[in-house]
């Protein structure tokens, strides 16, 4: 499904991805960890070409992602989905133009098949009752419930969240991460998740790799990194290493 | 001592002026991005239509105050002068000619750059560094096309309209200013306006405004899908654009008039 060669990526001389190779196969659902900077937002960027890498390949579903043109571009997003660290979820539309945008300018659908496709989602992130607000009325959490629904209402096959549960309390962020797999069992996805949350982790997936100054320095099963004696991944899961001031 | 300051100011302006010619280089490609992308379906006529209808509404009764009483103060200044010369016949004409010609275009663009073009920047800057501009990518749509062309058109195309209004409220003005001191009709001060004012007058100077349409348009959007830097970026995008787009149709205003009278030396 996804398999990324040799991805080099680097900002005003400083490298960020290092030669990164991942392979992920079809329905299975990978987490990518590692310290803030250390390019984990900007493997996922480049992957659905919101950033070009400087070198390295790119494949979805075996299609070039490099080397498309926009109009095949835009094909291969209609099987993506992506969930931003902030929602993203555009602040002058209300949640239900904001569910039919994908739709409205992606696909020829009657009104009656939309409502059924807005419905559908709201319902599967529990929020129908929301569908007249604007994003300013809704809390953190709702904000990412809505985010996750606009990602999946055109029934991606991949889906990638950066950070799904950062600024979330406990209780939502678990709710959300539970939210995320049931929503991957429902509808048969395969997903790239970048988060610093075990917890959330644990319950999305059961592979990983951790990624540290732009190479992948661990991977496997998320128990197994957890239970390891090397002296990061200690680090890591036991502090949460986080630097705030980096690029991810 | 002194010396250091000097080679600071020297530094400093020197930063300052890559800065503005790199944005202006910007401003050039953006521009030509335009070109190349408004000829290309989806044309999205709704969102223009909904941009101009926002934008119109939003600056109408700003224009419209400073259109009143432009009219009204050029009109009181003029009038002793041309008292002294023996010629009131003139003043609805001579007021005329200079609204329609370039008072009324030019504040008009000026007052529309400061409202419209700073919240262009500021819209857009904060769909950019809240990632909702990536978001719309992801979706499988344009967003130059969705947000930039959309507004560029809507301003190009709103300001002529709001040009014309705002001439109209300043003759208002204008006629308030001389009743109140001299006995005069409404239809022979407009008929004296219209006998002198000529379309060699009126095309050029309402034309001029599609160009301060596009600026304020572009310089908004320019700076606004470009910014960079959270929250602060956004605030520099919503000042800068209003500084930079001013400044332009000034320049612009300039080269406009230069070109008009060279292409119609009658209008002189």
């Amino acid at each position: 499904m996804v398999e990324i060669k040799k991805l080099h990526k680097s900002f005003d001389g400083m490298t960020v991805l290092d030669g990164v190779s991942v392979y992920v196969e079809n329905g299975q659902n990978m987490v990518v960890f590692g310290r803030s900077g250390t390019g984990k937002s900007v493997l996922l960027k480049c992957l659905i070409r919101l950033m070009e890498p400087d070198s390295g390949e790119i494949y979805v579903d075996g299609l070039d992602v490099r080397s498309l043109d926009n109009k095949s571009l835009n094909e291969l997003r209609k099987d993506m989905g992506f969930l931003f660290q902030g929602a993203a979820l555009y602040d002058s539309m209300s949640v239900r133009e904001n569910l039919e945008f994908p739709l409205i300018r992606n696909y020829e659908l009657t009104q009656r098949e939309m409502n059924e496709r807005v419905n559908s989602v709201l319902e599967a992130v529990s929020l129908e009752e929301a569908i007249d607000k604007m994003p300013s009325e809704l809390s953190g959490g709702m904000r990412k419930r809505i985010g996750l629904a606009r990602s999946i209402i055109t029934k991606p096959k991949l889906m990638l969240y950066d950070e799904p549960t950062t600024g979330l309390d406990p209780i939502t962020a678990k709710e959300i991460s539970s939210l995320i797999l049931e929503l991957q069992n429902q509808y048969n996805m395969t997903s790239i998740v970048v988060t610093h949350d075990l917890l959330c982790a644990k319950i999305i997936a059961d592979y990983a790799i951790v990624l540290n100054e732009g190479h992948i320095i661990h991977s496997g099963r998320i128990s197994e990194l957890v239970s390891s004696k090397d002296e990061f991944l200690q680090n890591f899961f036991n502090d949460e290493v986080i630097n705030p001031n980096g690029r991810d | 001592m002194l010396i250091s300051r000097i080679d600071n100011f020297v530094t400093v302006s020197q930063l300052r002026l890559n800065n503005f010619f790199e944005t202006l280089a910007g401003l050039f490609l953006f521009s030509v991005r335009f070109f190349k992308e408004v000829f290309i379906m989806p044309y999205e006529i709704e969102e223009v239509k909904k941009h101009m209808v926002e934008l119109g509404m939003k600056t109408l009764p700003i224009v419209g105050v400073t259109g009143f009483i432009i009219g009204l103060v050029i009109t009181m200044q003029m009038q002793p002068v041309m008292q002294r010369f023996g010629a009131e016949a003139f003043l609805p004409g001579s007021v005329g000619i200079s609204i329609v010609r370039e008072l009324g275009p030019v504040i008009t663009a000026l007052i529309f750059a400061g409202r419209v073009s700073s919240g262009i920047g500021a819209e857009l800057g904060s769909m950019r560094v809240t990632e909702q501009i990536d978001a719309m990518e992801v979706s499988g749509v344009n967003p130059f096309k969705f947000l930039v062309v959309t507004r560029i058109l809507a301003t190009t195309f709103i300001l002529p309209i709001l040009t014309v209004y705002v001439i109209f409220i300043a003759l208002i003005g204008s006629y308030i200013a001389v009743v109140l001191v001299q006995n005069m009709t409404w239809e022979y001060y407009v008929g004296r306006v219209i006998f002198s004012v000529e379309f060699g007058d009126a095309i050029p100077g309402v034309s001029k405004t599609f160009v301060f349409g596009y600026i304020v348009g572009l310089v908004g959007s320019y700076l606004g899908f470009n910014a960079k830097n959270g929250t602060e970026g956004v605030g520099r995008a919503s000042t800068t654009s209003v500084v930079i787009a001013s400044l332009l149709i000034l320049i612009f205003d300039m080269i406009l008039v230069k070109l008009t009278l060279w292409l119609w030396p009658t209008t002189t």
